[in-house]
């Protein structure tokens, strides 16, 4: 297992040069070169050749990407246009709260995704099947943000349920963040009406988020269960008379796991390029709106950096779930 | 009974044919008797017929202004001479919502052409050829693949700038990886299919074992690819249109942004932000639902 | 089974204490349920919708809406405007005289005065605030800086810019602790009212210095505030404090105890940040916000309908399309006057604007003295800009066509909504539209001041009671957003500004806005008188025309 792991901790090495060179090359195909991606297109021709100087953009191209490597790994990705702030201080700030909403997607993606497709595959053609299919299709073609407004709409204007938007109500400015989760700062600070606050500015943002991935997994879910529920071994234990409890435990769920892990893993990316949107329409201080923003006001540094690290975070996601694999399923490992 | 060279052959050669065409003629009855395929299939021509038809089917122009009948957050709701209402604009929204088919079914079509062609292209290089093409081919679409997609779209449509053309072309960069490693795969498990290997052993070229067998019979999961690209290519265009990428002309009427545009006017005409969101959805879900279904009846493990 | 049922009364426990907590929020008619933890404001605490974070809390650095509303709460000026006009009255000074070359203005201040951090307001600390920024150096004397002082007095102790012209101020003297003397080097009618901008604020000398508001770095178009004032400090006299600031989160300020007028009602005013105007009205709706400004046209009936109180600023702005004049084919008079008679503005301000806006015939406001009624008017009259185009000798007219995007100003609600009537009305007389579209700021404001915009959305609120304010600002110097403007207009322009005598400034500027619509460097459109909308509950707020308005008069009817 340890070597598994290592072997596919290495593979990740020229994964991550590769992203480094695709986000290098970004900005310098910018028609009108990083100039125009730093000053906009109408800066004096004084403030073109000052930028040009401090990049060093007349070296070159080679040296500028080594450059440019180290002042990623120095954490230095330069200075927003819009905010005039570090970039990496700003993604800072704000990937807490990005977290945040993913993970909670997910656990509700995942809660609600792998029961409703395990019960639809077990009542194969019942309404709850169904049911879940025609709710899982529409969740796939609906857009993301149109959900959001809706959602919006409905729970939080009409029934005034939910805050319409941002991660904690304006009374709250006396609240502390010591680890920027707002959630979990509200239990550490021990102020649970804090916490409550946090929660329910995450619901809505973190459902509309969810509805891909939701879809998805509850399809996946199904369909390997039905494929597996057919397979010799399970048909040899139900004619071994063991009860449909302990089958499901020991051969359905286990051997239907590895495909559901999979997607799971690859819905982080939906999650991350659906954080863009959702947290645009419920003006959620994430990473994903703050690139919004960026892409609005055409901010290169911020789009570049927030590009490489949103990423980076899918490809770490993704050794985990790899990594994930070498547990659930033996055979892997020898591959 | 012996055969000589030529004729065997020959053989093989029309036995892949034929196992082919079979493939495709029981495909078609199974997709003939799939509910999911006649509903999906539906929609699309529907879809399709609207957008090629769009000139005959409106009642309107669909930039045409009539100022002089909306006031500001009142515009006229459905009525006998507009179906769907006016638009902020004084625009008949049905007019739009039928030309807008006209942009998804083009932006859906070039993107996944860009995506499909230049994917192709890579992946049967890097399957014809092997070796260290194959490394580079498919170590770019892994780097590629490393970027969520929507995300690289919205990074290349940044880039280009705003118009439709870097929509289409961000949306088809960013499909390229996909159909290169899919047509990789599939060509990788045609090489070593019985009538491949039998066609090398009686002599036949590679080249001509890969052109005339291994790439067409490789084609099945393409087409299927191609078909879900389209559902995601509409739902992606939507989304860059929301964050403002998109053509520069505001009065085109572009279904993704005609529903971001309705934020502005949920709470007093709700029905405006319904029937972009509607088209949107149908037209994924026809594709969808297409794409589902091909991938069933073209699955040759659930041909039992 | 028995234990799942358990955990499933929790779980709804839980869902309930979320949805139930909120329900209160619900209604926002009653803002008092303190108890709920929920975001509402109410009883001590207003929360109020910001289109965005001011850009500084140092008031001499500002000049957007934002920071001058926050300013406008922590700081007082010498002199302001009487509540919803543009006359002047008196603010931190009770008494002020010129001498009869209108060079030496004696301000006699007020008494008892002192500012947040406990330091004494008098006539030291004026005399202090007027020599900073007279001795603004580096990028502090970049235009977008320090903009109000040089759009009232023109220059600086060193101007580092040779093309700068010379300062209109020239030295203050503390006479005594309740006297100031302010010098300066010529006549100037904007003088007075200049001084209510909130960017001559006086804020505390100890403050200023203690926390490194002269500390700017960076360059002119990206100044960096390095010292903590403005940004964690802000220190005036006004009724409030500031408590804490968060950029994109929230602007909290609490009510200043030693005030030296009337107490403040509302303990506790809070600035929230909400760009997006749709999600504006939401959290008013969802009572997260007690109100807010700009409020987008169509939605003042189902606001008014829903019981919320519209308070409507006069209107003191117009809203035009901008030509540059230097750029063919629009270097073409006949051109220009085809594109005037092309645009339908009665209809698009029908239809865009609400009841009570105008069609403007000029780049100024009825309401101000210089306003000719008899200037050249260009009717809505396709066949005459056809006829223009054939005239004109340009064949197929091509013009590119900007328009912001993610903005919405008090004279332009709907940018977007604009450009594509123009558009559409351009294209029926024979022209072919390019549309070019770039985010407000700054991309699309700096493409309209480089001149790179052809013809352009654009519009401008005033801030003080002066034509000068208006086409002086626009067209006394050369600006490349107009192309050429000719010297004649420019020199009437130069008159009006140092000309004290009332009747002959308004003939002044009476000819010079004939002579502009004669020129015609762009269409004027629509004046509009622009609302702010509040909670059924919230009185006292009192709209004013350059919008000094003033939360400290505000308060909750229950």
């Amino acid at each position: 297992m340890l070597r598994f792991a290592a072997r596919r901790v290495l593979l990740l090495v020229p994964i991550l040069i590769g992203l480094s060179i695709l986000v290098f090359l970004f900005v310098r195909a910018l028609p009108g070169g990083p100039e125009t991606a730093l000053l906009g297109e109408n800066a004096t021709p004084e403030r073109v050749a000052q930028v040009r100087e401090l990049y060093g953009l007349d070296r070159p191209v080679y040296e500028q990407y080594v450059s440019y490597v180290q002042s990623v790994l120095s954490l230095d990705f330069g200075t927003s246009i819009t905010t005039r702030q570090p970039v990496v201080e700003e993604i800072a700030r704000r990937f807490p709260g990005t977290v945040e909403l993913t993970v909670t997607a997910m656990i509700i993606a995942v809660a609600v995704g792998i029961p409703l497709g395990f019960v639809a595959a077990r009542r194969y053609g019942s309404w709850v099947d169904n049911l879940s299919t025609a709710g899982s299709l529409l969740g796939i073609a609906i857009p993301v943000f149109a959900l959001g407004y809706l959602l919006k709409y409905f729970f939080a204007i009409k029934l005034g349920w939910f805050p319409t938007q941002g991660r904690e109500g304006s009374l709250m400015f006396r609240n502390e963040h010591p680890t920027g989760f707002y959630v979990l700062d509200g239990i550490v600070t021990g102020n649970p009406e804090a916490a409550v606050d946090a929660l329910r500015h995450l619901i809505l943002p973190a459902l509309a988020l969810a509805t891909i991935p939701l879809a998805f997994i509850t399809r996946i879910t199904r369909a390997s269960v039905l494929e597996v529920t057919g397979e010799d071994y399970v048909r040899t234990a139900e004619a071994k008379g063991m009860t449909r409890s302990v089958i499901t435990r020991r051969h359905i769920l286990r051997n239907a796991m590895l495909p559901i892990v999979t997607v799971v893993g690859l819905q982080t990316g939906l999650l991350l390029s659906g954080a863009v949107l959702t947290e645009t329409v419920f003006a959620f201080d994430g990473i994903g709106r703050f690139l919004a923003q960026a892409v609005f006001a055409r901010d290169f540094p911020v789009i570049q950096a927030g590009i490489l690290f949103l990423a980076v975070i899918f490809v770490l996601v993704n050794l985990l779930v790899d990594l994930s694999y070498g547990l659930l399923d033996p055979r892997v490992r020898t591959r | 009974m012996s055969l000589s060279g030529a004729e065997a052959q020959e053989t093989v050669l029309t036995q892949s044919e034929e196992a082919r065409g079979g493939l495709v003629r029981d495909a078609f009855r199974r997709l003939r008797r799939s509910p999911q395929a006649i509903v999906g299939a539906t929609l699309v021509l529907l879809f399709v017929l609207v957008a090629v038809f769009a000139p005959l089917l409106a009642p309107y122009s669909p930039t045409a202004q009539d100022l002089s009948q909306v006031r500001p957050g009142q515009f006229p709701g459905p009525s006998a001479e507009h179906l769907l209402g006016l638009d902020q604009l004084g625009r008949d929204e049905l007019s739009r919502i039928i030309y807008g088919a006209r942009y998804s079914l083009i932006i859906g079509v070039v993107s996944v052409t860009i995506g499909a062609t230049v994917g192709m292209a890579l992946g049967l290089l890097a399957g014809a050829f092997g070796g260290w093409v194959d490394g580079l081919v498919m170590r770019a679409a892994d780097i590629m693949l490393a970027v969520p997609s929507l995300l690289l779209a919205i990074g290349i449509a940044a880039l280009l700038g705003r118009s439709i053309t870097s929509v289409m072309i961000a949306i088809g960069v960013v499909n390229i990886p996909v159909f290169a490693r899919l047509l990789r795969g599939a060509m990788l498990s045609q090489r070593e299919s019985d009538y491949a290997l039998a066609s090398r052993s009686l002599g036949v070229t590679k080249g001509r074992v890969v052109l005339k067998h291994v790439f067409p019979n490789s084609l099945a999961p393409v087409i299927v690819q191609a078909t879900l690209a389209l559902a995601t290519a509409i739902t992606e265009a939507a989304g860059l249109a929301f964050l403002g990428l998109g053509s520069p002309d505001p009065s085109i009427p572009e279904w993704g942004r005609m529903l971001a545009e309705t934020n502005a006017y949920l709470a007093s005409e709700p029905l405006l932000a319904l029937w972009p969101g509607l088209a949107i959805v149908i037209s994924v879900l026809g594709f969808y639902l297409l794409g589902e279904a091909l991938r069933e009846a073209l699955d040759p493990k659930l041909r039992r | 089974m028995r234990n799942l049922r358990r955990q499933g009364v929790v779980a709804l426990g839980l869902a309930g204490l979320l949805v139930g907590t909120a329900a209160c929020g619900g209604d926002s008619g009653t803002n008092d349920d303190g108890a709920s933890g929920s975001d509402e404001g109410g009883g001590d605490t207003l929360v109020f919708g910001a289109s965005a974070d001011p850009v500084s809390l140092d008031p001499a650095y500002v000049s957007d809406g934002e920071s001058l509303r926050a300013a406008r709460q922590i700081y007082e000026t010498l002199v302001t405007t009487e509540a919803g006009g543009t006359d002047i009255v008196e603010g931190l000074a009770t008494k002020w005289e010129a001498d009869e070359a209108g060079t030496a203005w004696t301000f006699t201040l007020r008494d008892g005065v002192t500012f947040h951090d406990g330091t004494e307001f008098d006539a030291e600390a004026v005399c202090f605030n007027f020599d900073r920024w007279y001795n603004f150096e580096g990028v502090q004397q970049s235009p977008s800086v320090s903009y109000y002082w040089q759009t009232v007095f023109t220059g600086f102790a060193n101007n580092e810019d040779p093309e700068q012209g010379e300062s209109l101020y020239a030295s203050c003297e503390a006479t005594d602790a309740t006297t100031a003397v302010i010098n300066l080097t010529g006549p100037s009618a904007s003088f007075l009212p200049g001084l209510a901008l909130a960017a001559f604020s006086i804020a505390s000398p100890t403050a200023l210095e203690e926390f490194g508001a002269d500390e700017v770095t960076g360059t002119g178009e990206e100044p960096r505030f390095d010292g903590a004032y403005g940004l964690e400090e802000a220190v005036g006299t006004g009724p409030y404090t500031l408590e804490s600031f968060e950029p994109g989160n929230r602007l909290v300020m609490t009510a200043y105890e030693d005030y030296w007028g009337d107490a403040p009602a509302i303990e506790t005013i809070i600035f929230r940040p909400i760009a997006d105007g749709p999600a504006r009205r939401q959290a008013l709706e969802a009572g997260e916000i007690q109100g807010y400004d700009l409020v987008d046209p169509a939605d003042y009936e189902a606001l008014e309908g829903a019981g919320y109180q519209l308070l409507s600023r006069p209107a003191f702005n117009v809203g035009y399309v901008g030509i540059n004049t230097a750029k063919p084919p629009l270097d073409n008079p006949q051109i220009r006057q085809a594109i005037a008679h092309a645009l339908n503005r009665e209809a698009l301000v029908q239809a865009q604007y609400p009841e009570g806006s105008e069609v403007a015939t000029q780049f100024m406001p009825p309401e101000l003295f210089g306003h000719a009624d008899d200037v050249t008017e260009y009717e809505y009259d396709v066949e005459k800009a056809k006829a223009l185009i054939a005239e004109s000798g340009v064949a197929n007219p091509t013009i590119e066509f900007w328009y912001p995007t993610g903005v919405s100003r008090p004279y332009m609600p709907n940018p977007e909504a604009n450009f594509q009537a123009f558009q559409a009305d351009l294209e029926a007389a024979g022209f072919t539209v390019t549309p070019q579209s770039a985010p407000w700021n700054p991309d699309y404001l700096d493409a309209v001041n480089t001149g790179a915009a052809g013809l352009y959305l654009l519009g401008w609120t005033g801030d003080f009671g002066d034509p000068d304010n208006f086409i002086g600002t626009f067209f006394r110097t050369d600006q490349p957003s107009w192309g050429t403007i000719p010297q004649e207009i420019q020199d009437q322009l130069e008159a009006g500004r140092t000309e004290t005598d009332e009747a002959a400034r308004t003939a002044l500027y009476e000819d010079a806005n004939r002579a502009i619509m004669e020129q015609l460097p762009g269409v004027p459109y629509v004046h509009t008188s622009p609302r702010l909308v509040f909670a059924e509950n919230v009185v006292g707020y009192e709209p004013s025309p350059v919008s000094i308005e003033d939360f400290a008069r505000v308060s909750f009817s229950d």
